[in-house]
């Protein structure tokens, strides 16, 4: 072990080289992006120069790269092999985890430090851990990769705005609704893409995600076009309305409880609802998973030939797959919808897919809590530089890079088929 | 009649433009089985280079035009080159061995900071450039409507042909091609006979990159305004024309992308112009509905 882990570690002078390579590299880069700026002039383009920037940049990847190499030897130095032997010992505490969470979600608006942001942010969380859990379905257990998840989430939300203003529903009768419309999109998705695998599939969701992204942009007359809908009615505590001031005849939440009237009332309602959704569907997930669709999926995963020789429909178990997935993104949309209390086509970019995919990958294929984690980290990361709101998506990329980098498998990997024979004894 | 001539000239420019990204894309996805989704952001970081270059040459008075449009396109293919190996060495060497979804999720998260980096250090607005290229000739006359094939058309055309003969000559003739191909199909294989799979697969990228490069360098002629979300639609749409070709094979990225410039260009001018995408993305469903592999890739044996 450590003769060869003697053998990897370069010596000084190569890593120096390789640092220097990779400054310089750095530096040739940089130069016409950043260390040439093209500024707008009053004849058209003038060019303003900034190679300080430049160097100052390349000597921060000089460092760095010798920072870096300097930690591995430390890592080859001493393998943390006790770290995975103590894994095993705290098996019991993994377990109690979940629960731990779900009480912490539960304390979490009640807690001293909760003001309004802190609840905010920790609605939007659960907003994507349930988009997570969701894609997970498809994704995680069935392995199909959809790159257009965010259409469903859309397609949730217009339902629940178009319902709730035209017609007059209450948020309570469109989230069904909602959902069922967003689950018979993804089942409309499902059929043509019966036939395709892997990365052709990526490309037609992702396809099929723009689709619905430029008709909810085109389709005035419906959708409002890229002004969205303004005007969504809030949700309601069963018929109260959250609001300071009732219409004539209705008792409002806080006069139903005989509560001082305050608005983080509506934000702690928010965030409980969506809590209560995240949990149903992780719930519906585990259970579902010890069906025999819940089977077939996770078999269709890991073999789709294997899983025809054994009679399992590849078709319908594709099917519903991309149907429930969808109906849980349509749930999650209603959601958003209600909210906001305003949506565009703004909000149902490629860059939504993209996250919802990284937190199910990043979280490790399959894993419910490494879903929560993924969504944590990925949501509260850009959020922590906040005050430096221009560079939130360049942080967001490269932490999405190196998470990969660190850990191929996902934060928390688990990718075993729920069911497995039994050990049987050597045949005599 | 002469009205769709001209959209079948515009549309075989765009499908030209659509077709040098995508061979990109379908290399890529030939050699490592992976879709770079930063390849969109390298085509746009050429557009950038080419109009910082141009607007740097402008300054210095470099005013003959070839010999400023020859040292755009070397600058801009050298630039990106580096770019697009720096992408394979940071983004996806270190994946060789991981899940098949972990390069994927690296290629979005490069593909997100190379937007934001661009629009950072060269500001988010749209970059308009003075034509470099005016004028034309008109081919054909009916009826008041004339034909236009601009100068920037007939260099596109041309450029785009001569590349593709470069580069299938690069592949079926040479020393790396061989490699190239050699890795294609059986990595492990490749590595045994001796041949550096890592330098072959970073030459690939580089290979990309500089097609992306003269693509970038060409829209940027052809329509006069880039701006740092170029590289999004265009790199999906170049990835549809690989598909669509079927991925892997070199002429049917070509031929998917003049399919998908002419879907585009002909639908614009007959329909609507706001479904344009929505008429690329279902042509690409549709031929994936009754080709599952595309027009011109081979049918995937599958083996037990």
């Amino acid at each position: 072990m450590t003769a060869t882990a003697a053998r990897k570690i370069p010596p000084w002078s190569a890593r120096f080289k390789e640092a220097l390579l990779a400054a310089v590299v750095a530096g040739v880069l940089a130069i016409p992006l950043i260390g040439l700026h093209a500024v707008d002039g009053a004849q058209g383009l003038g060019i303003d120069t900034r190679f300080g920037v430049v160097a100052i940049g390349a000597s921060f990847v000089f460092v760095g790269r010798l920072l870096l190499s300097g930690i591995q030897q430390f890592r080859f130095a001493n393998p943390f092999q006790p770290l995975a032997h103590g894994a095993a010992r705290l098996r019991p505490l993994t377990r109690l985890l979940p629960w731990i969470g779900i009480g912490f979600a539960i304390a979490l608006p009640f807690l001293p430090f909760a003001n309004r942001y802190v609840i905010d942010v920790a609605t939007t969380v659960l907003i994507y851990v349930m988009l997570g859990w969701g894609l997970n379905i498809v994704v995680g257990l069935a392995g199909l990769l959809d790159l257009g998840y965010v259409a469903f989430y859309a397609v949730g939300a217009y339902s629940y705005a178009l319902l709730a203003i035209n017609f007059d529903l209450s948020f309570w009768e469109c989230l069904p609704l909602a959902g069922v419309f967003a689950g018979f999109m993804g089942v409309l998705l499902g059929f043509p893409v019966l036939r395709l695998r892997g990365d052709y599939l990526a490309i037609v969701t992702l396809g099929f995600g723009e689709i619905v992204r430029i008709i909810l942009t085109n389709w005035q007359t419906l959708t409002g076009g890229p002004n969205g809908i303004t005007g969504i009615p809030r949700p309601t505590f069963f018929g109260a309305p959250l609001t300071a001031n009732p219409a004539e005849g209705v008792a409002a939440f806080h006069q139903l409880f005989g509560l001082e009237f305050s608005p983080i009332h509506r934000v702690m309602f928010l965030y409980f609802l969506i809590l209560a959704l995240a949990l149903i569907t992780n719930l519906f997930t585990l259970r579902i998973r010890r069906l025999p669709i819940g089977r077939a999926w996770e078999a269709l995963r890991e073999d789709e030939i294997a899983c025809r020789a054994l009679g399992i429909s590849p078709r319908n178990t594709k099917l519903t797959a991309f149907g429930i997935g969808a109906m849980f993104g349509g749930f999650a949309g209603a959601f958003f919808a209600t909210r906001q209390g305003f949506i565009s086509p703004e909000s149902f970019t490629f860059i939504e897919s993209a996250t919802i995919v990284a937190i199910v990958v990043l979280g490790g294929m399959g894993s419910q809590m490494g879903v929560v984690l993924a969504a944590a980290v990925l949501v509260l990361l850009p959020e922590f530089g906040r005050e430096f709101a221009q560079y939130r998506m360049l942080v967001f990329g490269a932490a999405m890079v190196l998470i990969v980098a660190w850990r191929p498998q996902g934060l928390l990997a688990h990718r075993e088929p729920t069911l497995r024979l039994p050990k049987k004894e050597a045949p005599s | 009649m002469a009205y769709f001539l001209q959209q079948l000239v515009n549309g075989v420019t765009l499908g030209m433009i659509y077709g040098l990204i995508a061979i990109g894309y379908t290399m890529v996805y030939g050699i490592i089985g992976m879709i770079n989704f930063a390849h969109g952001e390298i085509y746009m970081i050429g557009a950038f280079i080419a109009v910082i270059s141009f607007t740097v040459l402008g300054l210095a008075g470099v005013t003959y035009v070839p010999l400023a449009l020859l040292i755009v396109l070397i600058v801009a293919m050298g630039f990106t080159a580096v770019y697009g190996w720096t992408l394979d060495r940071v983004a996806y060497r270190p994946l060789r061995t991981a899940p098949r979804l972990a390069p994927l999720i690296s290629a979005i998260g490069m593909s997100f900071f190379l937007q934001n980096y661009v629009a950072i250090a060269q500001g988010a607005r749209v970059k308009p450039i003075a034509p470099v290229i005016r004028g034309g000739f008109n081919v054909y006359e009916q009826a008041g409507f004339a034909v236009q094939v601009s100068y920037v058309q007939i260099l596109i055309w041309v450029l785009t042909l001569v590349l593709m003969a470069a580069f299938a000559f690069v592949i079926t003739r040479t020393a790396f091609g061989r490699s190239q191909r050699c890795v294609q199909q059986d990595r492990v294989m490749a590595g045994l006979v001796g041949i550096d799979v890592d330098s072959t697969i970073a030459r690939t990228f580089v290979i990309g990159a500089i097609l992306a490069a003269v693509a970038g360098v060409m829209v940027t002629l052809y329509y006069g305004v880039i701006d740092f979300f170029m590289g999004f639609l265009a790199g999906i749409k170049a990835f549809t024309a690989a598909v669509l070709g079927g991925i892997g094979s070199v002429p049917g990225a070509i031929l998917g992308g003049l399919i998908l410039g002419l879907v585009e260009s002909l639908w614009s001018a007959y329909f609507s112009i706001e479904y344009k995408d929505v008429a690329a993305f279902s042509i690409l469903i549709l031929v994936l509905i009754f080709r599952p592999t595309g027009l011109l890739g081979r049918p995937e044996v599958e083996k037990v």
